[in-house]
């Protein structure tokens, strides 16, 4: 499903360049669970960012289910991430004057759903992450847990193909963390293919596939595509 | 995404920060206020004038002695020092010209006018029977001046209403004497209340022969010659065989200025809707004012904004999705503003209308169409370089806690 090719990314600080990506060359095929672990500053959100395009590479090739998606313009850019790819975040990042209910449902809002469609598939989604009393609370009244489970809820409203989250435990306590990755668990294993970026060894070790990373650069891969997991 | 979705996530945003909307919707109403208001009291002005204008009749000329160097100049009120003058013979040669119905030589002057003890000043219009029918005057008593030879000077006068009241209180004027100047005149009538006309406040004014004007004022010549032509059509021509006629009278001078109905009325127009258009239009610098507050606002907004901008990216909206998110505050808070103003416009014009009762004050359509749009297309075209910032904020780093 995602084929990464020599991908580079540096950026510009001052008159340094930093560079975050060196070549990274990776494959993942639909259903995975992948861990991405490594030392802060070793590129992890970066390669993520740039799964998810939210960033583009200086060079080198990035397939998505096949497509080349290395040139897309801006506007097809935003259809792909509305239509194949759910973003967690580890400040949860909801909008703080909408709803549990209503930030759930802005991704649909964005990709024109209609409202009706919108309400059922919203009290689904709730339901799916245990919230269905707090539809209506903002996330002011919500606990951490609570509000990862939103996020994930709403990442998921769109059925996509492919769920990124970064550090999505790195501001809960542990056994919450726990529940949330429980919960990210039994969405791959409903068949969405999972990358999750994080520092916690417990966690990365659950996953299907551990990816290292140190300097830019994948330094280990537990279980290379192709080897089968 | 729906523009209804827009619309109420835009309006979501707004409805957050009540305090801050209601400023800039206040500011952008006080824009459109002044504008309504503004246009209100230049149309209900020049609306008056034209008003005032046109209930002497469409089809007068106004022949003013001199050459004047403009044409359609408001007649001046007291003059008449000019090379040659107008003479009653002239008046009478005019009335049998094709085309006039009818013809009031004038003569204006202040003259002291008493009765028993009691006196005052008063305005002396010098003229003949059809200085009635000309300026559409009425009367409440008695005959006007006395149809016949204009250069009979009987001593009779027709009072205005307030010259009779102060005269004669509650008393019977009606073929009673008074004294205008050192001569006695017998009351044959009173005018009905008339206003502002030309000048003279009607209620001010004492009426008597042209002749005998002339006599009491010791001259021979005129202040005036008011024509009345027969209908709007006749006007044009009466003028020129007019010009030539007084030409012929003059030893060929063409010493004499025509001034018609339509130019008068024409220039007043032009003068009032230009003043109006100019007060407007400074008004309408207030809309600009509030363009730049929502911009400055917008901005600042933004950049509280960015993790929020990241977001919506990250959940697939487009660059043009989140740049009409923005457009779409602007613009209600615009209409919102534009609301207020409206009311705040209309509530005020309804106010001067009481206070100035005689103008005719309604806020012209075009004006509160103009001062809507305006506001509206000040706020997008200010908010369109906050809302182009947002839609090209890098949503990685704007994502980013660093
Ligand atoms: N937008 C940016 N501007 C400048 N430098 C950046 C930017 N994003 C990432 N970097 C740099 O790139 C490197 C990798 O960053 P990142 O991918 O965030 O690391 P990680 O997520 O593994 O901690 C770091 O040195 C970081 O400072
Ligand atoms: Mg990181």
């Amino acid at each position: 499903m995602i084929e990464l090719d020599s991908i580079t990314r540096s950026f510009q600080v001052g008159d340094q360049s930093v560079r975050a990506l060196r070549g990274v060359s990776v494959t993942i095929a639909a259903g995975e669970f992948v861990s991405i672990m490594g030392p802060s500053g070793s590129g992890k959100s970066t390669l993520l960012n740039l799964l998810g395009l939210l960033d583009r590479s200086d060079s080198g090739m990035y397939r998505l289910d096949g497509l080349d998606v290395t040139a897309l313009t801006d506007a097809e850019a935003a259809r792909v991430r509305r239509e194949k790819i759910g973003f967690v975040f580890q400040f949860f990042h909801l909008v703080p004057r909408l709803s549990a209910a209503d930030n759930v449902a802005l991704p649909m809002m964005l990709a024109g759903v209609q409202p009706t469609l919108r309400k059922e598939r919203v009290a689904r989604l709730l339901a799916d992450v245990g919230l269905s009393q707090r539809a209506s609370h903002l996330p002011g009244q919500l606990s951490g847990g609570q509000l990862q489970r939103v996020a994930i809820a709403r990442a998921m409203s769109m059925n996509p193909t492919l769920l990124l989250a970064d550090e999505p435990t790195g501001n809960l306590d542990r056994s919450t963390g726990r529940d949330v990755l429980t919960l990210l668990e039994e969405l791959n294993r409903r068949g969405t293919t999972l990358i999750v970026v994080t520092h916690d060894q417990e966690i990365g070790a659950r996953a299907g596939r551990r990816i290292a990373m140190e300097d830019g650069q994948v330094v280990a891969d537990s279980c290379p595509s192709g080897e089968g997991p | 995404m729906t523009s209804r979705d827009t619309f109420s996530l835009a309006w979501g945003s707004l409805a957050h920060q009540p305090g801050r909307t209601l400023l800039i919707a206040l500011a952008m109403s006080i824009g459109v206020a002044s504008v309504v208001v503004l246009t209100a009291l230049g149309e209900g002005a020049r609306r008056y004038v034209l008003d005032q204008f046109a209930s002497l009749g469409t089809g007068l000329l106004i022949v003013i002695p001199g050459r004047a160097e403009t044409s359609g100049g408001a007649p001046g009120v007291l003059s008449g020092q000019t090379t040659r003058d107008l003479t009653l013979a002239d008046a009478d040669a005019v009335a049998r010209l094709r085309g006039v119905e009818r013809v009031a030589p004038l003569n204006v002057g202040v003259a002291q006018v008493s009765r028993g003890g009691l006196s005052r000043e008063a305005v002396l219009l010098g003229s003949t029977a059809s200085l009635l029918e000309i300026r559409h005057m009425r009367l409440i008593q008695g005959h006007y001046l006395p149809a016949g030879p204009s250069d009979q000077a009987t001593q009779v006068c027709v009072l205005g209403l307030r010259i009779r009241a102060e005269l004669f209180g509650q008393a019977n004027a009606l073929g009673e004497w008074l004294r205008i100047g050192d001569r006695r005149f017998r009351v044959i009538g009173v005018l009905a209340t008339q206003g502002q006309q030309m000048g003279f406040d009607s209620d001010e004014t004492v009426a008597i022969p042209v002749a005998a004007a002339q006599q009491l004022f010791n001259t021979a010549s005129l202040f005036r010659i008011l024509v009345e032509a027969r209908g709007r059509d006749a006007v044009a021509p009466v003028k020129e065989d007019l010009l030539a006629l007084l030409k012929a009278r003059h030893e060929n001078d063409a010493d004499v200025t025509v001034i018609t109905q339509d130019a008068v009325l024409a220039t007043f127009d032009r003068i009032f809707t230009a003043l109006t258009l100019a007060v407007s239009g400074i008004a309408a610098i207030s809309l600009g004012v509030a363009g730049v507050l929502i911009m400055n606002v917008m901005l600042v907004s933004v950049a509280q904004r960015r993790s929020e901008i990241g977001l919506l990216k990250a959940l697939g909206a487009t660059a043009s999705q989140v740049r009409d998110l923005f457009l779409a505050e602007a613009g209600l808070i615009a209409a919102l503003g534009a609301v207020i103003g409206l009311l705040l416009g209309l509530a005020a014009s309804f106010v001067l209308g009481r206070i100035y009762p005689v103008l005719p004050i309604t806020p012209p359509l075009w004006a509160m169409a103009a001062a809507v749009t305006t506001a509206l297309v000040a706020a997008l075209l200010f908010a369109w370089l906050p809302a182009r910032k947002a839609a090209r904020l890098d949503a990685a780093l704007a994502l980013a806690r660093r």
